[in-house]
């Protein structure tokens, strides 16, 4: 599927791919037409994180060039990270020279911080848990300051940290944008508010979505931290309860929910803990009845998720058929519902 | 609204009225984050309240630049959460001594509105539609009497200030019902750097000191915020004392 190079205008105006899992049967639709595709009585339910610039730029002590992606903010403070070779997005993930391999120990400076290597993890020595010297305020700053979004070869342009944020954004959690939730304007999320559809949010780090290296790519997502507010556990009940529906709205919300009620025996406890939940063929969602999303091919990650949702030559029908009409894929191309009418 | 453990941001935090707020937001149990273009001013601000125990940072940046928006608010809230409170403190006057309008540069009239109006456009816009999820939150606008009264030779300020309170109306409006509050605060007159810059002869000894002006808005916000119509216009002079 051809991506989109840059974020449009007026997402509302984009294309929307709808699914009815049961009915087997998929429509073309606009971003628009969501108000009338939910119903009075379903949650809607999106994933808050705000995207950071986690694309630093550096070089070793030997003084190499390199880029590291950061992938999330672990518990005691450390950052898993990717270690790219010299370039940046311009050049195809998979075309970037490999960087150097820095051992357990192995200090260098990114966007101005020093940083240290503390564990090189399986299954790439790419992929490491780095410790900053600074942290707090000066860590944060200094990564707003010099740092820039990831960004993938398909785009046009550098990025603005204003072309990656969602309408309703707070901590800054995600490395890369949760990107089901870009063309969600507050016109259209206020009208679904009048139609009665509620709206809930969750936290979920979503880190990176591809490295450019088979190995490494088969062993993402990585685990991730979602934060479940106390209130959305209870709107989530109240709707099951009432017959509602809980649509997520992009695949991390699917994994933050699914995530959570796996580890407590089916049961939605709020707080912020890990999952390392992978969603795919065979899974049965206890928590979530459908979901938005954008447009993914098949043997992605992303589309596997959705064969927990819908039958896989349903979904490959569909995907022909939106490849047919143009649809563009990719963190700012067209969206995508699984759900039943 | 009950402070303890909330979110607040406030712009223009490194002295005056802005400092003020921060101090008592904090005192009242407030996670605070102060915004002002001059890192030391703002550092030694927010130190100050750490010394005494509170939750408190400085981060350097200026409001009236558009890049710089969604970095003060990504290090904000990464520091003390999603916000609960966002005050639109920081304003500037323009040069001084304050021009007539004939007299006055259009580049220095478009940066007076840049950091005063289209800044607390941009911050708002970055941070309240998480309030709207969230189901609640606060804007404070502080404006000035200029912004009713046409003074002669305040004309950048005072279109500033205009626009600023209508454009907390036309959030309330728009926002009406979802739990998302805003309130234009005229703090009246005080003692600050800006009234000597704007009037170095007045007599100061007439002018209220930002202290007390923030303590009455704090105490307001935590008394009465929830139960003012959304999009009012406050006078601290008439608010009661803390």
């Amino acid at each position: 599927m051809k991506p989109a190079p840059w974020p449009v205008d007026h997402p509302e105006e984009g294309r929307l791919l709808h699914i009815e899992p049961h009915g087997r049967r998929f429509s073309d639709a606009r971003v628009a037409d969501l108000p009338s595709l939910l119903r009075d009585g379903d949650l809607l339910v999106v994933n808050d994180a705000a995207t950071f610039p986690a694309s630093l730029l550096g070089r070793t002590a030997a003084g190499e060039r390199i880029e590291l992606r950061l992938l999330a903010r672990e518990q005691d403070g450390t950052w898993t990270a990717v270690l790219f070779g010299a370039g940046d997005w311009r050049k195809r993930t998979e075309d970037r020279p490999l960087p150097p391999v820095l051992p357990v120990g192995s200090r260098f400076t990114v966007v101005g911080l020093p940083v240290q290597i503390v564990e090189v993890l399986p299954p790439s020595p790419r992929l490491v848990r780095v410790a900053f010297d600074e942290d707090g305020a000066a860590l944060w700053s200094a990564l707003y300051q010099g740092g820039r979004p990831v960004q993938y070869a398909h785009t046009v342009a550098p990025l603005s940290l204003w072309h990656v944020q969602t309408g309703y954004g707070a901590r800054p959690w995600a490395t890369e944008a949760p990107s089901a939730g870009l063309p969600l304007t507050w016109n259209l999320l206020l009208a679904l508010r009048r139609r009665g559809v509620r709206l809930a949010s969750l936290t979920h780090a979503a880190g990176l979505s591809s490295t450019g290296d088979a190995v490494l790519d088969a062993a993402l997502p990585r685990p991730e931290r979602s934060d479940i507010p106390a209130s959305t556990v209870a709107q989530v009940e109240a709707t099951r309860a009432a017959g509602g529906r809980i649509v997520a709205v992009g695949t991390t919300v699917v994994r933050a929910l699914e995530g959570r009620a796996e580890m407590n025996g089916g049961q939605l406890v709020a707080g912020e803990a890990v999952t390392d939940l992978l969603l795919g063929p065979g899974f049965v969602p206890r928590v979530v009845h459908g979901l938005l999303t954008g447009m993914h091919e098949p043997g992605s990650s992303h589309h596997a998720l959705l064969q927990a949702f819908a039958p896989s030559p349903l979904l490959k029908e569909a995907t022909a058929h939106a490849e047919a009409r143009g649809y563009l894929g990719h963190e700012f191309g067209d969206s995508c519902l699984v759900l039943d009418a | 609204m009950k402070l303890t453990g909330r979110a607040v941001l406030v712009t223009g935090a490194s002295r005056g009225l802005g400092r003020a707020l921060m101090a008592h937001f904090a005192r009242r149990g407030a996670r605070v984050v102060g915004v002002a273009r001059h890192a030391p001013e703002m550092e030694a601000a927010a130190e100050a309240l750490r010394a005494e125990g509170l939750e408190a940072h400085g981060v350097a940046y200026d409001v009236g630049d558009k890049e710089s928006i969604y970095r003060l608010v990504g290090v904000a809230t990464s520091l003390v959460g999603p916000l609960d409170v966002l005050v639109h403190n920081a304003s500037i006057l323009g040069p001084t001594p304050l021009p007539l309008l004939l007299d006055t540069a259009c580049e220095d009239f478009q940066h007076v509105l840049e950091v005063n109006v289209v800044g607390p456009f941009r911050l708002t816009k970055a941070v309240v539609g998480n309030m709207v999820v969230r189901g609640s939150g606060l804007v404070l606008n502080i404006s000035s009497d200029a912004a009713l009264s046409a003074y002669p030779r305040w004309g950048s300020y005072s279109v500033s200030k205009g626009a600023l309170e209508h454009l907390g109306r036309l959030w309330a409006a728009e926002l009406e019902g979802t739990g998302v509050r805003f309130l234009n605060i005229d703090p009246g007159e005080m003692d600050t750097r800006m009234h000597s810059d704007a009037m170095p002869e007045a007599d100061r000894s007439t002018l209220a000191r930002p202290e007390g002006v923030a303590a009455r808005i704090v105490a307001m916000v935590e008394r009465r915020s929830e139960s003012l119509p959304s999009g009012s216009r406050l006078e601290a002079a008439s608010l009661e004392a803390a």
